[in-house]
């Protein structure tokens, strides 16, 4: 069947929504119902593998019924840390006593904010998004409120047979912390699709951790994450996408005045004959921004790692401090690794920097090793240990409850 | 501590060996018994360390003929891993950087790989922590090193230090140490070479490769071995160090011409 019928038809299988998305579901169909799904001339999509994006339209969408609640069991929370489980069409916090600082988000402050850091993002095309908001029925938006210092995790667990859309908006108040840690998990022949918009304000700190793991077979992932940040911001990002038959995450951040700083450390790990593809944005629209980018893959057997990171520089962002590396680890002969740097640098005074390396793991290094008596197997996994620290030594401790080292590790073993 | 019902620790027979298909090794004898401290000294590029490299097992090295027998045992078809297990130690001249790799959980895995060969029990973090500090003080080392990774931004006097504590905790039957003198200040040195001789056992060995005279001071070599072109050519006790330290290797040339007249 030609991707434009299965795009009509899961169009039309999507029930009207009311409520605060209304408006927003009406922007994604229409552009879907003129435009379709995307082609392979689409410059952003071109590597993606289309049959296993096409698994996110033949799915069933959930329809707020009550059997389709996760069956997943998760590790125990953490103590200081609030959980708030997303379950399709389920009011996520009704069950949750928000932590002190925490609160839902007014009818105004939404109409104020909802869709707009997406917007001011100027993606072209923008497929990933549309069909989250074509899709999307319920939001969960937050506030952390002005100085307060507060954690929490976010898990979206997906449900066999299933695709679920979920919409997230997080107003991060002047001076705030989060600590803020998400985790989604695949379940068999399952997809997800999330549009999460994050705003922080002047002199807010985000720490944000995003653990996503297909774990179960066939499942899939889109995820959108689109952050303003304000002056004298700090946002880091470390993210793990591990698992899935076919992932996309597209993390988008405006630093809306320049005046601060974002560090993103992504890793990506696939084997099988999956395809996992990050396509990363940052655009500074004022001057004395910095940005410390740095983003790792990991590809065996047959599987595809992709990597495209936009930093754009416009005139006004003089001065700014921007530096992208693209490492990655291709451990076998038929896995595949783009990764494509993309610099759009207008202003004059700025120190931007860029590169980007495919490699093996190092003999010298795995003899080193082998010479002190640890085995091949255990050594492999000392290696790959120690190529991802970078990126998830910076993962809260209470993390770990989730196994995604093990995971990681386990996934190039096989 | 030799004596002449020592046995015979490693036994190397007429080894030829290659890399990237060029041949190093062009026929090398050498009979190591237990309680023997030999030095292997030579010209940078005679074959020093390729033997060393041949002897741990490193997979770019092809033997091409001969043997290594490690206690009557051949050890050739032996993984790099085994032989480590079994007690030999590699000392290498220039230790490797493993980002990421906690020098602690490196040293515990290593050490627990060597025990479970010797029958003994595996220790857990907290027994490996008690055992790595008391080790820490025979090469004067600061316990941070621990905490960081691999090698990761230790001077070369301290890479060389993380050596002799590696050794000190798999306690080899035979350590092969490639230079581990050099880039080493006086005061590393005398460190490194008392922490060396702490560790000779009468029933291990040890082979020093070395190109000066310096490391022999601090330990006093039983043979000195000098190699040319891939062979053991000349074998004497430490005068021989000292007469090598004072007229260079001169005489290797003179010797070389000399044979190719009697030809």
């Amino acid at each position: 069947m030609k991707s434009s019928t299965i795009c009509q038809d899961w169009l039309e299988s999507l029930p009207p929504t009311e409520g605060d998305l209304k408006n927003e579901q009406s922007i994604g169909r229409e552009f879907l119902l003129e435009k379709g799904m995307p082609s392979k001339k689409d410059e952003a999509w071109r590597l993606s593998n289309f049959t296993k994006l096409n698994s996110f339209l033949s799915l069933p969408t959930i329809i707020g019924s009550e059997d389709n609640q996760s069956k997943s069991i998760f590790p125990e929370k953490d103590e200081n840390r609030e959980r708030i489980i997303i379950n399709p069409n389920k009011n996520p916090i009704l069950n949750i006593n928000l932590p002190n600082g925490i609160e839902k988000l007014n009818n105004r402050e939404i109409e104020d904010n909802l869709g707009k850091i997406v917007k001011s993002t100027n993606v072209r095309n923008d497929i990933s998004v549309y069909l989250n908001q074509a899709s999307s029925a319920k939001l969960l938006a937050l506030k952390v409120k002005r100085n307060f210092n507060q954690s929490l995790e976010i898990v979206i667990p997906s449900i066999e047979g299933k695709s679920i859309s979920t919409r997230i908006f997080l107003l991060i108040e002047e001076g705030a912390k989060l600590d803020l840690l998400q985790i989604f998990t695949g379940n068999n022949n399952s997809t997800q699709n999330h549009l999460i918009e994050i705003k922080l304000e002047p002199k807010v700190e985000l720490t944000h951790g995003l653990i996503s793991l297909g774990e179960e077979k066939e499942s899939s992932s889109i995820c959108t994450l689109a952050v303003e940040q304000s002056e004298k911001s700090k946002y880091s990002l470390h993210s793990i996408h591990q698992g899935w038959d076919y992932a996309r995450f597209e993390p988008r951040i405006i630093q809306s005045k320049g005046e601060a700083s974002t560090i993103i450390k992504g890793l990506q790990v696939t084997k099988s004959k999956e395809q996992i593809a990050t396509h990363s944005l940052i655009r500074f629209e004022g001057p004395n921004g910095k940005l410390d980018q740095l983003q790792k893959a990991v590809a065996t057997e047959y599987s595809h790692c992709i990597f495209n990171g936009s930093i754009a520089v416009p005139q006004k962002a003089q001065k700014t401090e921007a530096a992208q590396l693209s490492r990655n680890l291709l451990l076998s002969k038929r896995a595949k690794i783009d990764t494509k740097p993309e610099l759009e640098i207008v202003a004059d005074d700025v120190r931007c920097t860029h590169g980007a390396t495919v490699s093996q793991l190092q003999d010298e290094e795995l003899f080193y090793l082998l010479s002190r008596g640890i085995d091949n197997k255990h050594a492999n996994s000392l290696l790959l240990k120690g190529y991802y620290d970078e990126v998830i030594s910076h993962f809260p401790k209470s993390a770990g409850k989730w196994n995604f080292i093990e995971k990681l590790i386990q996934d190039v073993k096989k | 501590m030799i004596s002449s019902t020592s046995e015979t620790i490693l036994s190397i027979e007429d080894l030829h060996a290659s890399v990237e298909d060029q041949e190093i090794l062009h026929g090398v004898n050498l009979v190591v018994k237990e309680g023997e401290i030999h030095a292997i000294m030579g010209r940078n590029g005679s074959g020093k360390s390729t033997l060393s490299k041949v002897i741990a097992g490193h997979p770019s090295y092809k033997v091409l003929s001969g043997s290594i027998q490690f206690k009557g045992k051949d050890i050739l078809e032996l993984e790099p891993e085994e032989r480590a297990r079994i007690g030999i130690f590699l000392g290498f001249q220039y230790p490797v950087e493993i980002p990421g790799v906690s020098n602690l959980e490196f040293l515990r895995v290593a050490t627990n790989s060597r025990r479970k060969e010797l029958l003994k029990s595996e220790l857990d973090t907290f027994e490996f922590e008690d055992l790595v500090k008391e080790r820490l003080k025979i090469v004067e080392m600061d316990p941070a090193f621990l905490e960081r990774s691999v090698n990761e931004g230790f001077s070369g006097g301290e890479k060389k230090r993380n050596e002799i504590l590696q050794m000190a905790l798999l306690e080899p039957v035979i350590s092969i140490l490639d230079e581990t003198d050099s880039g080493l200040d006086i005061d590393a040195l005398r460190i490194v070479a008392s922490g060396i001789n702490r560790l000779s056992q009468p029933n291990s060995a040890t082979i020093l490769i070395t190109h000066y005279q310096r490391l022999l001071n601090e330990i006093t070599p039983d043979f000195v071995h000098i190699m040319a072109d891939g062979k053991i050519i000349k074998t004497g006790n430490k005068e021989l160090a000292v007469d090598l330290e004072k007229s260079g290797y001169d005489f290797i040339d003179k010797n070389t011409k000399e044979k190719e007249m009697a030809k």
